[in-house]
Protein backbone atom coordinates (compact mmCIF):
# COMPACT_ATOMS: atom_id res chain seq x y z
CA UNK A 1 0.00 0.00 0.00
CA UNK A 2 1.20 2.83 -1.11
CA UNK A 3 2.21 6.20 1.50
CA UNK A 4 1.67 9.70 0.90
CA UNK A 5 4.18 12.71 1.83
CA UNK A 6 3.22 16.15 1.71
CA UNK A 7 6.64 18.24 1.39
CA UNK A 8 6.71 21.68 1.94
CA UNK A 9 9.86 23.88 0.72
CA UNK A 10 10.78 27.15 2.14
CA UNK A 11 13.22 30.04 0.04
CA UNK A 12 13.30 27.28 -3.14
CA UNK A 13 14.35 23.98 -1.20
CA UNK A 14 12.43 21.20 0.66
CA UNK A 15 12.11 21.77 4.25
CA UNK A 16 14.59 19.18 6.36
CA UNK A 17 11.35 18.08 7.96
CA UNK A 18 9.67 17.73 5.19
CA UNK A 19 12.58 15.24 3.64
CA UNK A 20 12.52 13.46 7.21
CA UNK A 21 8.46 12.69 6.64
CA UNK A 22 9.96 10.97 3.24
CA UNK A 23 12.93 8.77 5.25
CA UNK A 24 9.86 8.22 7.81
CA UNK A 25 7.70 6.80 5.63
CA UNK A 26 10.56 4.93 3.61
CA UNK A 27 11.30 2.71 6.75
CA UNK A 28 7.52 2.36 7.30
CA UNK A 29 7.96 -0.19 4.42
CA UNK A 30 6.84 2.42 1.53
CA UNK A 31 6.42 2.68 -1.54
CA UNK A 32 6.34 6.12 -1.00
CA UNK A 33 4.71 8.91 -2.97
CA UNK A 34 6.14 12.68 -2.33
CA UNK A 35 3.81 15.87 -2.73
CA UNK A 36 4.16 18.73 -3.18
CA UNK A 37 1.92 21.78 -4.07
CA UNK A 38 2.86 25.03 -5.31
CA UNK A 39 5.86 26.60 -6.62
CA UNK A 40 8.86 24.11 -6.27
CA UNK A 41 12.29 23.53 -8.68
CA UNK A 42 12.36 20.09 -10.03
CA UNK A 43 15.83 19.30 -9.16
CA UNK A 44 14.81 19.57 -5.73
CA UNK A 45 11.89 17.23 -5.98
CA UNK A 46 14.08 14.75 -7.77
CA UNK A 47 16.24 14.88 -5.20
CA UNK A 48 13.83 13.38 -2.67
CA UNK A 49 13.94 9.87 -4.50
CA UNK A 50 17.18 10.33 -2.28
CA UNK A 51 15.46 9.84 0.88
CA UNK A 52 13.04 6.86 -0.69
CA UNK A 53 10.42 8.89 -2.64
CA UNK A 54 9.38 6.62 -5.80
CA UNK A 55 7.30 9.26 -7.42
CA UNK A 56 6.72 13.03 -6.66
CA UNK A 57 3.76 14.93 -7.24
CA UNK A 58 3.68 17.89 -8.37
CA UNK A 59 0.66 20.20 -8.26
CA UNK A 60 1.80 23.39 -9.21
CA UNK A 61 -1.08 25.58 -10.03
CA UNK A 62 -0.20 28.71 -9.09
CA UNK A 63 -3.37 28.98 -6.84
CA UNK A 64 -1.43 26.81 -4.69
CA UNK A 65 1.39 28.74 -4.00
CA UNK A 66 0.29 30.66 -1.45
CA UNK A 67 -0.66 28.09 1.92
CA UNK A 68 -4.35 27.61 2.02
CA UNK A 69 -5.00 25.54 4.14
CA UNK A 70 -8.69 24.29 2.71
CA UNK A 71 -7.34 24.12 -0.73
CA UNK A 72 -4.47 22.24 0.06
CA UNK A 73 -6.49 19.45 1.97
CA UNK A 74 -8.62 19.01 -0.55
CA UNK A 75 -5.42 18.31 -2.97
CA UNK A 76 -4.37 15.73 -0.38
CA UNK A 77 -7.61 14.34 -0.40
CA UNK A 78 -7.53 13.89 -3.37
CA UNK A 79 -4.41 12.59 -4.11
CA UNK A 80 -4.83 9.93 -1.39
CA UNK A 81 -8.00 8.61 -3.58
CA UNK A 82 -5.67 8.90 -6.75
CA UNK A 83 -2.59 7.01 -5.41
CA UNK A 84 -4.79 4.02 -3.41
CA UNK A 85 -2.63 5.47 -0.35
CA UNK A 86 -4.28 4.70 3.22
CA UNK A 87 -1.67 6.95 5.02
CA UNK A 88 -0.52 10.42 4.80
CA UNK A 89 2.66 11.42 6.91
CA UNK A 90 3.76 15.16 7.17
CA UNK A 91 6.20 17.27 9.31
CA UNK A 92 4.10 19.64 12.01
CA UNK A 93 4.80 22.88 10.72
CA UNK A 94 2.00 25.92 10.64
CA UNK A 95 0.79 24.74 7.68
CA UNK A 96 1.25 20.95 7.94
CA UNK A 97 -0.81 20.17 11.26
CA UNK A 98 -3.98 21.88 10.30
CA UNK A 99 -3.94 20.55 6.77
CA UNK A 100 -3.27 17.25 8.30
CA UNK A 101 -6.30 17.72 10.87
CA UNK A 102 -8.50 18.39 7.47
CA UNK A 103 -7.38 15.24 6.05
CA UNK A 104 -7.93 13.51 8.99
CA UNK A 105 -11.81 14.86 9.52
CA UNK A 106 -12.46 14.73 5.81
CA UNK A 107 -11.61 11.05 5.37
CA UNK A 108 -11.98 9.47 8.26
CA UNK A 109 -8.31 8.75 9.23
CA UNK A 110 -7.17 8.00 12.96
CA UNK A 111 -4.53 11.32 13.27
CA UNK A 112 -1.59 11.72 15.13
CA UNK A 113 0.57 15.01 15.93
CA UNK A 114 3.68 15.79 17.20
CA UNK A 115 4.75 11.79 16.65
CA UNK A 116 8.53 11.51 17.65
CA UNK A 117 9.79 7.86 16.40
CA UNK A 118 8.40 5.09 13.91
CA UNK A 119 5.45 3.43 14.54
CA UNK A 120 5.66 -0.19 16.62
CA UNK A 121 3.08 -2.99 15.02
CA UNK A 122 3.96 -5.86 16.93
CA UNK A 123 0.31 -5.86 17.90
CA UNK A 124 -1.55 -2.72 16.16
CA UNK A 125 -0.48 0.66 14.73
CA UNK A 126 1.29 2.01 17.64
CA UNK A 127 2.81 5.92 17.58
CA UNK A 128 4.53 7.56 20.39
CA UNK A 129 4.00 10.87 20.43
CA UNK A 130 5.24 14.25 22.47
CA UNK A 131 3.08 15.54 25.20
CA UNK A 132 2.97 18.16 28.20
CA UNK A 133 5.37 20.46 26.24
CA UNK A 134 8.35 18.19 25.75
CA UNK A 135 7.54 16.93 29.48
CA UNK A 136 6.21 13.34 28.64
CA UNK A 137 5.30 11.20 25.69
CA UNK A 138 2.06 8.93 24.83
CA UNK A 139 1.94 5.78 23.18
CA UNK A 140 -1.30 6.21 20.57
CA UNK A 141 -2.85 3.39 18.93
CA UNK A 142 -3.94 4.53 15.53
CA UNK A 143 -6.75 1.47 14.88
CA UNK A 144 -8.62 3.21 11.55
CA UNK A 145 -7.67 1.46 8.19
CA UNK A 146 -6.60 5.29 7.07
CA UNK A 147 -4.12 6.99 9.18
CA UNK A 148 -2.66 10.49 9.08
CA UNK A 149 1.17 11.09 10.88
CA UNK A 150 2.38 14.22 11.72
CA UNK A 151 5.99 14.58 12.72
CA UNK A 152 7.93 16.06 15.18
CA UNK A 153 11.54 17.39 13.99
CA UNK A 154 14.24 14.49 14.44
CA UNK A 155 11.25 11.67 14.36
CA UNK A 156 13.26 9.90 11.39
CA UNK A 157 16.75 9.75 10.80
CA UNK A 158 18.16 11.55 7.09
CA UNK A 159 19.79 8.45 5.31
CA UNK A 160 20.06 8.11 1.51
CA UNK A 161 18.50 5.00 -0.06
CA UNK A 162 18.14 5.91 -3.66
CA UNK A 163 18.69 8.25 -6.65
CA UNK A 164 17.02 10.21 -8.61
CA UNK A 165 12.59 10.83 -8.13
CA UNK A 166 10.67 10.63 -11.16
CA UNK A 167 8.06 13.81 -11.29
CA UNK A 168 4.40 13.55 -12.48
CA UNK A 169 2.30 16.92 -13.17
CA UNK A 170 -0.71 16.77 -10.33
CA UNK A 171 -4.21 19.02 -11.09
CA UNK A 172 -7.23 18.80 -9.05
CA UNK A 173 -10.09 21.30 -9.73
CA UNK A 174 -9.58 23.85 -7.28
CA UNK A 175 -13.45 25.66 -6.29
CA UNK A 176 -13.41 29.59 -5.09
CA UNK A 177 -14.90 28.16 -2.16
CA UNK A 178 -11.71 26.71 -0.90
CA UNK A 179 -10.19 29.63 -0.54
CA UNK A 180 -12.70 31.78 1.59
CA UNK A 181 -9.38 32.46 3.87
CA UNK A 182 -7.10 35.58 1.60
CA UNK A 183 -3.98 35.96 2.51
CA UNK A 184 -3.20 39.40 1.94
CA UNK A 185 0.80 39.71 2.60
CA UNK A 186 3.52 38.30 4.80
CA UNK A 187 6.49 39.17 7.04
CA UNK A 188 8.94 36.35 6.78
CA UNK A 189 12.83 36.54 7.91
CA UNK A 190 14.86 36.16 4.74
CA UNK A 191 18.38 34.83 4.31
CA UNK A 192 18.52 33.56 8.45
CA UNK A 193 18.32 30.28 9.87
CA UNK A 194 14.62 29.46 10.97
CA UNK A 195 14.22 28.74 14.45
CA UNK A 196 12.29 25.21 14.38
CA UNK A 197 14.10 23.75 11.95
CA UNK A 198 17.84 25.27 13.39
CA UNK A 199 20.51 22.77 14.27
CA UNK A 200 22.11 25.39 16.90
CA UNK A 201 20.41 28.07 18.94
CA UNK A 202 21.43 30.94 20.86
CA UNK A 203 18.66 32.38 23.02
CA UNK A 204 18.81 35.58 25.29
CA UNK A 205 17.02 36.89 28.00
CA UNK A 206 16.27 39.51 29.91
CA UNK A 207 20.10 39.25 31.10
CA UNK A 208 20.66 40.86 28.09
CA UNK A 209 19.05 44.11 29.64
CA UNK A 210 17.83 45.64 26.53
CA UNK A 211 17.53 45.23 22.33
CA UNK A 212 20.73 47.20 22.11
CA UNK A 213 22.82 44.09 23.26
CA UNK A 214 21.85 41.78 20.84
CA UNK A 215 24.09 42.67 18.10
CA UNK A 216 26.79 40.18 20.53
CA UNK A 217 24.42 37.41 20.13
CA UNK A 218 23.36 37.56 16.54
CA UNK A 219 27.28 37.13 16.18
CA UNK A 220 28.02 34.28 18.20
CA UNK A 221 24.76 32.88 15.98
CA UNK A 222 26.23 33.81 12.97
CA UNK A 223 29.67 32.06 13.16
CA UNK A 224 27.47 28.75 15.22
CA UNK A 225 25.36 29.47 11.55
CA UNK A 226 22.73 29.41 14.43
CA UNK A 227 19.26 30.81 14.44
CA UNK A 228 18.37 33.03 17.26
CA UNK A 229 15.95 32.64 20.00
CA UNK A 230 14.51 34.60 23.55
CA UNK A 231 12.62 34.60 26.14
CA UNK A 232 8.89 35.34 26.91
CA UNK A 233 9.65 38.52 28.17
CA UNK A 234 12.04 39.76 25.91
CA UNK A 235 9.55 39.37 22.82
CA UNK A 236 7.25 41.30 25.63
CA UNK A 237 9.08 44.08 25.78
CA UNK A 238 9.53 44.14 22.05
CA UNK A 239 13.03 43.60 22.04
CA UNK A 240 12.54 40.85 19.29
CA UNK A 241 9.78 39.91 17.20
CA UNK A 242 7.41 37.20 18.51
CA UNK A 243 7.62 34.26 16.19
CA UNK A 244 11.91 34.17 18.72
CA UNK A 245 10.18 33.59 21.55
CA UNK A 246 10.72 29.93 23.04
CA UNK A 247 9.25 28.18 25.57
CA UNK A 248 5.69 26.70 26.67
CA UNK A 249 3.59 29.60 25.28
CA UNK A 250 6.16 30.35 21.87
CA UNK A 251 8.07 28.49 19.60
CA UNK A 252 9.35 24.44 20.82
CA UNK A 253 12.74 23.99 19.68
CA UNK A 254 14.61 20.42 19.56
CA UNK A 255 18.02 21.62 18.36
CA UNK A 256 21.63 19.56 18.07
CA UNK A 257 22.48 22.61 20.61
CA UNK A 258 20.67 25.62 22.56
CA UNK A 259 22.85 28.19 24.38
CA UNK A 260 20.81 30.25 27.00
CA UNK A 261 22.18 33.82 27.66
CA UNK A 262 20.98 35.57 30.27
CA UNK A 263 17.98 33.40 30.88
CA UNK A 264 16.67 32.15 34.29
CA UNK A 265 15.27 28.79 32.99
CA UNK A 266 11.41 28.97 34.33
CA UNK A 267 9.70 26.05 33.86
CA UNK A 268 7.71 27.43 31.32
CA UNK A 269 10.80 28.13 29.14
CA UNK A 270 11.98 25.04 29.41
CA UNK A 271 9.04 23.63 28.18
CA UNK A 272 10.27 24.72 24.74
CA UNK A 273 13.65 23.62 25.01
CA UNK A 274 13.72 20.10 26.92
CA UNK A 275 13.54 18.52 23.42
CA UNK A 276 17.35 19.63 22.49
CA UNK A 277 20.29 17.60 22.44
CA UNK A 278 22.49 19.57 24.47
CA UNK A 279 22.45 22.83 26.38
CA UNK A 280 24.43 25.43 27.45
CA UNK A 281 23.80 28.16 29.84
CA UNK A 282 25.80 31.42 30.94
CA UNK A 283 24.36 32.99 33.82
CA UNK A 284 25.61 35.52 36.31
CA UNK A 285 23.92 33.88 38.94
CA UNK A 286 24.99 30.21 40.18
CA UNK A 287 21.56 29.48 41.50
CA UNK A 288 19.98 29.87 38.40
CA UNK A 289 17.84 27.24 37.72
CA UNK A 290 18.65 26.58 34.35
CA UNK A 291 21.75 24.93 35.07
CA UNK A 292 19.98 22.14 36.65
CA UNK A 293 18.36 21.60 33.36
CA UNK A 294 22.21 22.16 31.22
CA UNK A 295 24.54 19.97 30.06
CA UNK A 296 26.93 22.50 30.60
CA UNK A 297 27.35 25.66 32.10
CA UNK A 298 29.21 28.56 32.79
CA UNK A 299 28.63 31.04 35.83
CA UNK A 300 29.77 34.83 34.24
CA UNK A 301 28.71 38.15 32.94
CA UNK A 302 27.53 37.40 29.39
CA UNK A 303 28.75 40.99 28.12
CA UNK A 304 32.06 39.47 28.91
CA UNK A 305 31.49 35.72 27.88
CA UNK A 306 29.93 35.84 24.37
CA UNK A 307 32.86 37.97 23.16
CA UNK A 308 35.06 34.95 24.27
CA UNK A 309 33.13 32.10 23.14
CA UNK A 310 32.71 33.75 19.60
CA UNK A 311 36.40 33.65 19.39
CA UNK A 312 36.83 30.85 20.24
CA UNK A 313 34.79 29.01 17.95
CA UNK A 314 35.96 30.96 15.19
CA UNK A 315 39.85 29.61 16.72
CA UNK A 316 38.51 26.19 16.88
CA UNK A 317 37.23 26.25 12.91
CA UNK B 1 -22.55 38.66 17.45
CA UNK B 2 -22.17 35.80 19.47
CA UNK B 3 -18.93 33.97 20.50
CA UNK B 4 -17.93 30.68 21.65
CA UNK B 5 -15.01 30.13 23.35
CA UNK B 6 -13.56 26.66 23.72
CA UNK B 7 -11.70 26.37 27.06
CA UNK B 8 -9.53 23.46 28.71
CA UNK B 9 -9.08 22.18 31.96
CA UNK B 10 -5.04 21.47 32.45
CA UNK B 11 -2.38 21.14 35.03
CA UNK B 12 -0.86 24.44 35.75
CA UNK B 13 2.24 25.13 33.36
CA UNK B 14 4.29 24.96 36.66
CA UNK B 15 3.33 21.29 37.00
CA UNK B 16 5.57 18.26 37.76
CA UNK B 17 4.04 15.63 34.81
CA UNK B 18 3.65 12.07 36.65
CA UNK B 19 1.60 9.18 36.27
CA UNK B 20 0.24 6.21 37.86
CA UNK B 21 -1.57 2.65 37.73
CA UNK B 22 1.08 1.56 35.71
CA UNK B 23 1.76 4.69 33.37
CA UNK B 24 -1.87 4.67 32.18
CA UNK B 25 -3.54 7.58 34.32
CA UNK B 26 -2.24 11.30 34.49
CA UNK B 27 -1.61 11.73 38.28
CA UNK B 28 -3.19 14.63 39.70
CA UNK B 29 -1.72 14.84 43.09
CA UNK B 30 -0.13 18.16 44.46
CA UNK B 31 -1.73 19.80 40.52
CA UNK B 32 -3.50 22.97 40.30
CA UNK B 33 -5.73 23.00 37.14
CA UNK B 34 -6.02 26.10 35.38
CA UNK B 35 -7.81 27.40 32.49
CA UNK B 36 -5.44 26.67 29.00
CA UNK B 37 -2.82 29.44 28.43
CA UNK B 38 -4.04 29.38 24.96
CA UNK B 39 -7.51 29.26 25.73
CA UNK B 40 -7.28 32.51 27.98
CA UNK B 41 -6.15 34.32 25.32
CA UNK B 42 -9.11 33.98 23.11
CA UNK B 43 -11.40 34.31 26.25
CA UNK B 44 -9.68 37.53 26.54
CA UNK B 45 -10.23 38.39 23.41
CA UNK B 46 -14.00 37.40 23.17
CA UNK B 47 -14.50 39.57 26.61
CA UNK B 48 -12.27 42.47 24.54
CA UNK B 49 -14.71 42.51 21.75
CA UNK B 50 -17.88 41.78 23.58
CA UNK B 51 -16.95 44.93 25.81
CA UNK B 52 -16.02 47.21 22.98
CA UNK B 53 -18.96 46.39 20.59
CA UNK B 54 -21.45 43.94 22.46
CA UNK B 55 -21.27 40.15 22.57
CA UNK B 56 -22.48 37.02 24.13
CA UNK B 57 -19.88 34.76 24.93
CA UNK B 58 -20.67 31.33 25.40
CA UNK B 59 -18.02 29.30 27.11
CA UNK B 60 -17.76 25.23 26.51
CA UNK B 61 -16.01 22.75 28.16
CA UNK B 62 -15.64 18.98 27.49
CA UNK B 63 -14.66 17.37 30.66
CA UNK B 64 -15.94 16.18 33.93
CA UNK B 65 -17.78 17.35 37.04
CA UNK B 66 -14.53 18.88 38.13
CA UNK B 67 -13.70 20.98 35.26
CA UNK B 68 -16.67 23.26 37.13
CA UNK B 69 -14.23 25.61 38.63
CA UNK B 70 -12.27 26.40 36.05
CA UNK B 71 -15.49 26.83 33.73
CA UNK B 72 -16.96 29.30 36.53
CA UNK B 73 -13.17 31.14 36.52
CA UNK B 74 -14.03 31.86 32.61
CA UNK B 75 -17.62 33.45 33.89
CA UNK B 76 -16.13 35.02 36.61
CA UNK B 77 -13.84 36.34 33.57
CA UNK B 78 -16.75 37.87 31.69
CA UNK B 79 -18.42 34.89 29.72
CA UNK B 80 -22.26 35.28 29.76
CA UNK B 81 -22.97 31.70 30.04
CA UNK B 82 -21.20 28.17 29.81
CA UNK B 83 -21.79 24.46 28.74
CA UNK B 84 -19.99 21.77 30.24
CA UNK B 85 -20.40 18.37 27.74
CA UNK B 86 -20.40 15.85 30.33
CA UNK B 87 -16.92 13.29 29.17
CA UNK B 88 -13.57 12.78 29.15
CA UNK B 89 -11.53 14.43 26.82
CA UNK B 90 -10.21 11.73 24.90
CA UNK B 91 -9.01 12.47 21.74
CA UNK B 92 -8.97 15.48 19.42
CA UNK B 93 -11.66 14.30 17.55
CA UNK B 94 -13.76 13.32 19.92
CA UNK B 95 -14.04 17.28 21.54
CA UNK B 96 -14.06 18.73 18.16
CA UNK B 97 -17.03 16.80 17.39
CA UNK B 98 -18.72 18.36 20.75
CA UNK B 99 -17.77 21.67 20.03
CA UNK B 100 -18.69 21.15 16.36
CA UNK B 101 -21.82 19.85 17.29
CA UNK B 102 -22.86 22.59 19.89
CA UNK B 103 -21.36 25.43 17.76
CA UNK B 104 -23.63 24.58 14.66
CA UNK B 105 -26.88 24.45 17.34
CA UNK B 106 -25.80 27.65 18.49
CA UNK B 107 -25.59 29.77 15.43
CA UNK B 108 -22.13 31.05 16.98
CA UNK B 109 -20.62 34.04 14.77
CA UNK B 110 -17.01 33.26 16.00
CA UNK B 111 -15.46 30.58 17.51
CA UNK B 112 -12.41 30.69 19.39
CA UNK B 113 -10.04 28.54 21.59
CA UNK B 114 -6.22 27.98 22.12
CA UNK B 115 -3.95 27.13 19.19
CA UNK B 116 -3.23 23.64 21.44
CA UNK B 117 -4.26 22.23 24.59
CA UNK B 118 -0.93 22.54 27.07
CA UNK B 119 -1.44 18.73 28.05
CA UNK B 120 -1.62 16.84 24.47
CA UNK B 121 -0.53 19.67 22.38
CA UNK B 122 -2.08 18.45 19.77
CA UNK B 123 -3.09 21.94 17.97
CA UNK B 124 -5.88 20.19 15.73
CA UNK B 125 -9.14 20.45 17.15
CA UNK B 126 -9.53 24.60 15.56
CA UNK B 127 -9.24 22.31 11.64
CA UNK B 128 -11.15 19.37 12.83
CA UNK B 129 -13.90 21.51 13.78
CA UNK B 130 -13.58 24.44 11.19
CA UNK B 131 -13.32 21.11 8.84
CA UNK B 132 -16.69 19.56 10.35
CA UNK B 133 -19.05 22.97 9.85
CA UNK B 134 -17.60 23.16 6.40
CA UNK B 135 -16.19 26.64 7.85
CA UNK B 136 -12.50 28.55 7.49
CA UNK B 137 -10.29 27.76 10.61
CA UNK B 138 -7.03 29.69 11.03
CA UNK B 139 -4.27 29.03 13.91
CA UNK B 140 -2.04 30.37 15.63
CA UNK B 141 -3.93 33.83 15.72
CA UNK B 142 -1.96 36.80 17.05
CA UNK B 143 -4.16 39.61 16.36
CA UNK B 144 -7.74 39.32 15.15
CA UNK B 145 -9.87 42.68 14.46
CA UNK B 146 -13.43 42.55 12.96
CA UNK B 147 -14.74 44.71 10.70
CA UNK B 148 -18.58 44.20 9.79
CA UNK B 149 -19.39 40.39 8.69
CA UNK B 150 -14.95 40.29 7.98
CA UNK B 151 -12.06 39.95 10.23
CA UNK B 152 -8.25 40.83 9.44
CA UNK B 153 -6.37 38.45 11.19
CA UNK B 154 -2.66 38.03 11.84
CA UNK B 155 -1.15 34.82 11.91
CA UNK B 156 2.05 33.40 13.02
CA UNK B 157 4.21 31.24 10.58
CA UNK B 158 7.69 30.37 10.77
CA UNK B 159 10.18 32.68 10.73
CA UNK B 160 7.17 35.76 10.50
CA UNK B 161 3.53 36.18 10.44
CA UNK B 162 1.01 36.30 7.74
CA UNK B 163 -1.77 39.10 7.17
CA UNK B 164 -5.54 37.26 6.45
CA UNK B 165 -9.05 38.64 5.75
CA UNK B 166 -11.94 36.09 5.79
CA UNK B 167 -15.76 36.26 7.09
CA UNK B 168 -18.02 35.41 9.77
CA UNK B 169 -18.08 32.84 10.59
CA UNK B 170 -14.82 31.13 11.73
CA UNK B 171 -12.81 29.33 14.29
CA UNK B 172 -9.74 30.81 15.22
CA UNK B 173 -6.87 29.16 17.48
CA UNK B 174 -5.83 31.98 19.45
CA UNK B 175 -2.01 32.66 20.75
CA UNK B 176 -0.51 35.77 22.39
CA UNK B 177 -0.29 38.80 21.86
CA UNK B 178 -3.66 38.36 20.86
CA UNK B 179 -4.98 40.07 23.97
CA UNK B 180 -4.17 40.53 27.66
CA UNK B 181 -5.01 37.91 30.05
CA UNK B 182 -7.47 38.92 32.45
CA UNK B 183 -7.78 38.18 36.02
CA UNK B 184 -11.16 38.32 37.62
CA UNK B 185 -12.22 40.55 40.02
CA UNK B 186 -14.43 40.65 43.15
CA UNK B 187 -17.88 41.26 40.97
CA UNK B 188 -17.26 38.62 38.42
CA UNK B 189 -16.84 36.30 40.69
CA UNK B 190 -19.80 37.02 42.66
CA UNK B 191 -21.84 37.22 39.72
CA UNK B 192 -19.96 33.87 37.97
CA UNK B 193 -21.90 31.89 40.79
CA UNK B 194 -25.53 32.70 39.24
CA UNK B 195 -24.72 32.65 35.57
CA UNK B 196 -25.74 29.64 33.49
CA UNK B 197 -23.46 26.00 33.63
CA UNK B 198 -25.56 23.79 31.37
CA UNK B 199 -24.42 20.33 31.57
CA UNK B 200 -24.99 18.25 28.58
CA UNK B 201 -24.04 14.61 27.64
CA UNK B 202 -21.91 13.79 24.79
CA UNK B 203 -22.66 12.63 21.38
CA UNK B 204 -21.03 9.35 20.27
CA UNK B 205 -17.49 10.11 17.88
CA UNK B 206 -14.97 7.16 17.02
CA UNK B 207 -11.52 8.46 16.58
CA UNK B 208 -9.83 5.23 15.94
CA UNK B 209 -7.56 6.57 18.38
CA UNK B 210 -6.17 5.26 21.59
CA UNK B 211 -4.09 5.90 24.28
CA UNK B 212 -2.00 2.81 25.81
CA UNK B 213 0.14 4.23 28.01
CA UNK B 214 2.45 6.79 29.09
CA UNK B 215 6.53 7.73 29.70
CA UNK B 216 8.33 10.35 30.81
CA UNK B 217 11.78 11.15 29.56
CA UNK B 218 14.82 9.97 30.89
CA UNK B 219 16.49 12.21 33.71
CA UNK B 220 19.04 14.34 32.56
CA UNK B 221 22.56 13.69 33.83
CA UNK B 222 24.51 16.72 36.38
CA UNK B 223 26.05 19.69 34.70
CA UNK B 224 29.32 20.02 33.92
CA UNK B 225 30.84 23.67 34.87
CA UNK B 226 33.35 25.65 33.04
CA UNK B 227 35.33 28.37 34.86
CA UNK B 228 34.05 32.06 33.08
CA UNK B 229 38.33 32.10 32.49
CA UNK B 230 38.08 28.92 30.22
CA UNK B 231 35.76 29.74 27.34
CA UNK B 232 37.91 27.48 24.94
CA UNK B 233 36.95 24.61 27.28
CA UNK B 234 33.78 25.00 26.38
CA UNK B 235 33.79 25.05 22.80
CA UNK B 236 36.08 21.71 22.92
CA UNK B 237 33.78 20.14 24.67
CA UNK B 238 30.93 20.64 22.45
CA UNK B 239 32.92 19.87 19.68
CA UNK B 240 34.94 16.55 21.06
CA UNK B 241 32.57 15.14 23.99
CA UNK B 242 28.85 16.48 23.31
CA UNK B 243 29.99 16.07 19.35
CA UNK B 244 27.44 18.88 18.70
CA UNK B 245 29.47 21.64 16.95
C1 LIG C 1 1.40 30.62 31.59
C2 LIG C 1 2.80 31.13 31.41
C3 LIG C 1 3.45 30.85 30.22
C4 LIG C 1 4.76 31.29 30.02
N1 LIG C 1 5.38 30.97 28.84
C5 LIG C 1 6.69 31.30 28.68
C6 LIG C 1 7.40 30.93 27.50
O1 LIG C 1 6.83 30.34 26.57
N2 LIG C 1 8.69 31.26 27.39
C7 LIG C 1 9.37 31.94 28.37
O2 LIG C 1 10.57 32.21 28.21
N3 LIG C 1 8.72 32.32 29.48
C8 LIG C 1 7.40 32.02 29.66
N4 LIG C 1 6.75 32.43 30.79
C9 LIG C 1 7.47 33.36 31.71
C10 LIG C 1 8.43 32.65 32.64
O3 LIG C 1 7.72 32.26 33.79
C11 LIG C 1 9.58 33.58 33.05
O4 LIG C 1 9.05 34.76 33.61
C12 LIG C 1 10.51 33.98 31.91
O5 LIG C 1 10.93 32.84 31.19
C13 LIG C 1 11.72 34.71 32.45
O6 LIG C 1 12.48 35.22 31.39
P1 LIG C 1 14.04 35.49 31.56
O7 LIG C 1 14.72 34.26 31.99
O8 LIG C 1 14.53 36.15 30.32
O9 LIG C 1 14.08 36.63 32.68
P2 LIG C 1 14.48 36.54 34.22
O10 LIG C 1 13.74 35.47 34.91
O11 LIG C 1 14.40 37.92 34.72
O12 LIG C 1 15.97 36.07 34.18
C14 LIG C 1 17.06 36.86 33.76
C15 LIG C 1 18.31 36.05 34.03
O13 LIG C 1 19.43 36.75 33.50
C16 LIG C 1 20.51 36.62 34.39
N5 LIG C 1 21.40 37.76 34.15
C17 LIG C 1 21.19 39.07 34.44
N6 LIG C 1 22.24 39.80 34.03
C18 LIG C 1 23.12 38.96 33.46
C19 LIG C 1 24.41 39.12 32.87
N7 LIG C 1 24.97 40.31 32.75
N8 LIG C 1 25.02 38.01 32.41
C20 LIG C 1 24.46 36.78 32.52
N9 LIG C 1 23.26 36.57 33.09
C21 LIG C 1 22.61 37.65 33.55
C22 LIG C 1 19.87 36.62 35.77
O14 LIG C 1 20.73 35.98 36.71
C23 LIG C 1 18.59 35.84 35.51
O15 LIG C 1 18.79 34.45 35.75
C24 LIG C 1 5.44 32.02 31.02
C25 LIG C 1 4.78 32.29 32.21
C26 LIG C 1 3.48 31.86 32.42
C27 LIG C 1 2.81 32.16 33.71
Amino acid sequence: MPILVFVESAEGKIKKTSLEAVAYAHAMGGPVTAIALGAAEKSELENLGKYGAQKVLHASDEKLNQGIIQAYAEVLVKALQDENADVLVLANSSLGTPVAARVAARTGASLATNVVSLPETASGFVVKKSIYTGKAFSFVELSNKKKVIALKKNAAELKEVGGAAQVTPYTVQLPDALFAVKILSSEKATGEVLLPEANIVVSGGRGMKGPEHWGMLEGLAKTLHAATGCSKPVSDMGWRPHHEHVGQTGVKVAPQLYIAVGISGAIQHLAGVNSSKCIVVINKDAEAPFFKAADYGIVGDAFEIIPKLTEAIKAAK
Amino acid sequence: MKILVCITHVPDTTSKINFKDNNTRFDTTGVQFIIGPYDDYALARAIEIKEASGATVTVLNVGPADTEPTIRKALAIGADDAIRVNAEPTDSFFVASQIAEHAKAGGFDLILMGRESIDYNSGVVHSIVGEMLGIPSVSPVMKLDLDGTKAKLAREIEGGKEYLEVNLPFVAGCQEPIAEWKIPNMRGIMSARTKPLKVVEPKTAESGVKTQKFELPPPKGAVKMIPADNVPELVNLLKNEARVL
